[in-house]
């Protein structure tokens, strides 16, 4: 069975149908390339599937249980992890902050009555996972900057490093290539590539620069006025023809 | 019917008002994002201005044109230039704070200058007293009919105004974003203003219609106005002018025909009629859907051009400088305190006392507004929770006063979770309004009963007594605060290093991020308002023990707009801001005190002014002279570092 399957699912906001009758299915440690014009619907669907939206109709499975009625929190609880087309960080805290919230939260271990005895503080374990998930996306010599200082490129790989926090299953990337420097580009692909191979994450990835795409994922699904216009490998579907006139161009 | 008339007709009055300042709230809303409370605070101004002029014999019209047509946009534009321009992108409690400042601080700086005026009979078109004709059976006064006249002409020349010259939709543009309205040739500045000076022109002219008909011209009655107004604007959303009008025409009406048909005498009737906008207020934000659901508002679409905000976080600090100012911040403390113990007079014990207790309320704004990141309006009616529960338990189970700090706290907390909950969907400024309509209907109704607030005499509550050791003088009663705020420190020290304060601070930063890692942001918000009510209930409850009596008075709604701009401009992120707060306003108040009478007002000028500094430096003045101490600290070690290690070389 798949680790994710959106069936029939439509939303429309007010006369504007931003989803029609879209099924997605994602199987574990899959990665999957979510790609399309601007205004396709492909941040519709992905904010169906972490929660921020309800859509019309339709039912949304993950790791064999229904989430469609589930807040974004919960969601993020069962294994969905993701990242932002605007970022979301938490302003004023360093990145090594970020992930100590974020592996507290997953462990679910924070108590009221601990923080009042004192035990609230992160322990040295947390610190030491914490650090490792830092190296792992590139950003150890900034662990105690404030965010605010970083980079938009390396502001994006803390929301990716706090999203892999806890190993989610289902790890959902909102563009996370966009203001990333080539030297960033190639931490990226190399760090879902590397959770993929280490951890069995599977991969929703939603970008436009496609050699990226082709390079960390197995299967393409396109998407154009909130309907599946292509689905298949990379090479077949960017080959198809559908694909090109409503996307690539003529000249590609 | 005719009955019925009677009780219509003089609200007729009443709700113009609230729809001329309800218009001008609404317009400087959407012109500059700033909600405008100081405008019950202009308002007074205006009146206060048009009663001095008649009663030195100048003809009611130059009276008019002096106080409304020139005083009150001049104001408006002063504020919008010196002030309010700043904070168009800024967070909402930024916006909110330095308004709040001003409502205190105006009508202060009115007392200062002029002293209380009593009202003069007089309006602007006909003879106030004489009836012109009646309807239904109910005469019609020259007030009533000269308020309305001149209200409704007012209102249409506005809507001729924006609906003509496309100001109004220059104005939507200027809020957007005033730099791409620029762009598209909109001189956004001129725009702006125009729009503070035209609101302000309103809320003078609602004050100068309300003047005669309040018995009194005091800043209380217009902040009343002000709250009704608030309530018309939330009937149109914010946003749609016409709602806006017939909403405050309507609630005047409303208003003034419930007090009619209630029955004299009781609370509920004495009460209700006072509190009733707030009650619109309240179930206007719950309900309307355009305000729920809001996230903070997205801002500047330019803002990805703009350096990042400074982060609110005190720098790290060399080891040296660190550890040294923790040594200096404990000798101070201890100073002070052998001071107070040894050398202090007996009233400025109490002074210091009063000092500390207050700390511990503070302490709850450092929880909700520091930790939480929410605003509240309403935390004196929490303390006065803890205090009232203290004092009746105290007086009629005899219960250990120690004890019911402890009820009085959970008592609190239960009501803090209870107003929390219909705040969960709403955007900042909309919880502070919906907290401070709980506040003012807690003033006007919940404390007023003999089980509540004790009715009009109050509660005598003791100090406490522990294992047979009695804390009733004033000097063991010092002590027993200095332990117990020493407790309550401490905890919000803690709670602010673990897990709760680490998903407050997420959840400050972003929302939307917090729910990402699986943080319950509804929950949470629940949480630091039931922790912060709980200390606020606490403080109350100490409060009360330490005055040995407690009344209603004692926490009314203006208390709690106070507390929040003291502790905002003292520092409002740090444990040590709150105590500071809390020191500095009864020392100064004490000193206040000692002065010819008629400077009592200096104390809510200076919080009112300090407040303005927090849209330069939302950590708060002493918090910010504190990071300048020890950055000069700093730079300072540093240089004697480098002298040490030539000297070795």
């Amino acid at each position: 069975m798949a680790l994710l399957e959106a069936s029939d699912l439509s939303k429309s906001f007010g006369g504007i149908l931003a989803l029609a009758e879209v099924t997605l299915r994602v199987e574990s440690a899959e990665a999957v390339g979510l790609v399309g014009p601007n205004g396709a619907g492909k941040t519709t669907l992905f904010d169906c599937i972490a929660g921020w939206t309800r859509a019309d109709t339709g039912r949304i499975v993950f790791d064999g249980r229904a989430i469609d009625r589930l807040a974004p929190y919960r969601r993020s609880r069962l294994g969905i992890g993701r990242t932002f087309q605007r970022l979301e960080l938490f302003t004023g805290m360093t990145p090594l902050e970020h992930l100590l919230v974020a592996e507290r939260v997953r462990a679910g271990t924070g108590r009221l009555w601990k923080d009042l005895l004192g035990l609230g503080r992160p322990t040295a374990a947390e610190r030491d996972l914490a650090a490792e998930t830092l190296a792992l996306v590139g950003l150890e010599d900034v662990a105690d900057a404030p965010v605010s200082t970083l980079s938009l490129g390396r502001a994006r790989l803390v929301e990716l490093a706090r999203a892999l926090v806890g190993s989610p299953m289902l790890l959902m990337l909102d563009e996370p290539s966009s203001g990333l420097d080539d030297q960033e580009r190639r931490a990226l692909v190399a760090t879902m590539r590397r959770v993929r191979a280490e951890r069995g994450t599977a991969v929703l990835l939603v970008e436009h620069d496609l050699d990226l795409v082709s390079a960390v994922v197995d299967r393409l699904v396109v998407l154009e006025t909130g309907r599946v216009i292509a689905d298949g490998g990379v090479a077949g579907v960017l080959a198809a023809a559908g694909v090109r006139r409503a996307y690539l161009g003529p000249a590609r | 019917m005719s009955q019925f008339v009677s009780f219509v007709l003089p609200g007729i009055p009443y709700g113009c008002a609230y729809a001329l300042m309800a218009a001008g709230l609404v317009l400087t809303y959407q012109a500059s994002g700033v909600f405008n409370l100081a405008f019950g605070a202009q308002a007074f101004v205006s009146a206060v201005l048009f009663t001095i002029a008649v009663r030195a014999g100048w003809p009611g019209w130059i009276a008019f044109l002096v106080s409304v047509v020139l005083a009150a946009p001049l104001i408006g534009v002063l504020l919008e230039q010196v002030l309010f321009r700043f904070t168009r992108t800024a967070p909402p409690l930024v916006k909110l704070v330095p308004a709040l400042g001003l409502l205190i601080a105006i009508p202060s700086l009115v007392q200062l200058v002029i002293g209380t005026s009593a009202r003069v009979p007089s309006s602007l078109l006909l003879s106030p007293s004489e009836v012109y004709f009646h309807l239904a059976g109910s005469p019609v006064s020259g007030e009533e009919l000269s308020t309305t006249v001149v209200a409704v002409v007012v209102i249409i020349l506005l809507a001729l105004l924006l609906q003509s010259s496309g100001l109004g939709l220059r104005m939507r543009a200027v809020v957007e974003s005033p730099r791409m309205a620029e762009l598209a040739g909109i001189r956004s500045e001129r725009v702006s203003a125009f729009a503070w000076g035209i609101s302000s022109l309103f809320a003078g002219l609602a004050g100068v219609l309300l003047a005669p008909i309040y018995p009194q011209v005091n800043a209380a009655n217009f902040t009343a106005l002000l709250v009704a107004a608030v309530a018309a604007a939330a009937i149109g959303g914010f946003a749609s002018m016409p709602l806006t009008l017939l909403g405050g025409v309507v609630l005047g009406i409303v208003q003034e025909v419930i007090a009619g048909y209630l029955p004299s005498g009781s609370v509920l009737s004495s009460g209700l009629r006072p509190a009733f906008p707030f009650v619109v207020l309240a179930m206007v934000l719950v309900s309307r859907r355009s305000l729920r659901g809001a996230q903070p508002s997205l801002g500047d679409p330019l803002a990805g051009c703009d350096p990042p905000p400074p982060s609110l976080r005190p720098p790290a600090r060399m080891a040296e400088v660190a550890i040294g100012s923790r040594v200096f911040a404990g000798v101070l403390a201890a100073l002070l305190l052998v001071t107070a113990a040894v050398l202090v007079p007996g009233n400025w014990e109490f002074t210091l006392t009063q000092g500390l207790v207050l700390s511990v309320i503070f302490l709850s704004i450092t929880v909700l507004t520091g930790l939480g990141g929410q605003i509240s309006l309403c935390q004196a009616t929490f303390a006065g929770a803890g205090a009232f529960a203290v004092g009746q338990l105290a007086a009629h189970f005899g219960t250990p006063v120690l004890l019911g700090l402890l009820v009085g706290g959970g008592l609190a907390a239960g009501i803090g979770a209870l107003v929390a909950l219909p705040t969960l969907r709403l955007g900042g400024l909309s919880v502070g309004l919906l907290t401070l309509s709980f506040a003012l209907v807690a003033d006007n109704v919940l404390f007023l009963y003999s089980w509540s607030g004790g009715g009009g005499s109050g509660l005598s509550v003791p100090r406490p007594t522990v294992a047979g050791i009695s804390f009733a003088s004033s000097s063991a009663f010092f002590w027993l605060v200095v332990v117990l705020l020493a407790l309550v420190s401490l905890a919000v020290r803690l709670l602010g290093a673990g897990t709760t304060g680490q998903e407050l601070a997420a959840i400050r930063g972003s929302e939307i991020g917090a729910a990402s890692i699986g943080v319950n942001v509804n929950r949470l918000r629940v949480v630091a308002f039931t922790l912060s009510a709980a200390v606020a209930g606490v403080g109350g409850g100490l409060y009360a023990s330490l005055q040995q009596s407690v009344s209603p008075t004692d926490f009314n709604y203006q208390f709690s707009l106070v507390y929040v701009v003291v502790v905002a401009s003292i520092g409002i992120y740090t444990v040590a801001g709150a105590i500071e707060a809390g020191l500095a306003y009864t020392v100064l108040l004490q000193l206040i005190g000692n002065l010819p009478s008629r400077y009592s007002s200096l104390l809510g000028l200076v919080f009112g002014l300090v407040a303005l500094s927090y849209v330069r430096h939302p950590e708060g003045v002493v918090e910010y002279a504190r990071i300048w101490a020890l950055d000069r600290a700093e730079q300072l070690a540093r240089l004697l570092k480098r002298h040490e290690q030539a000297a070795g070389s």
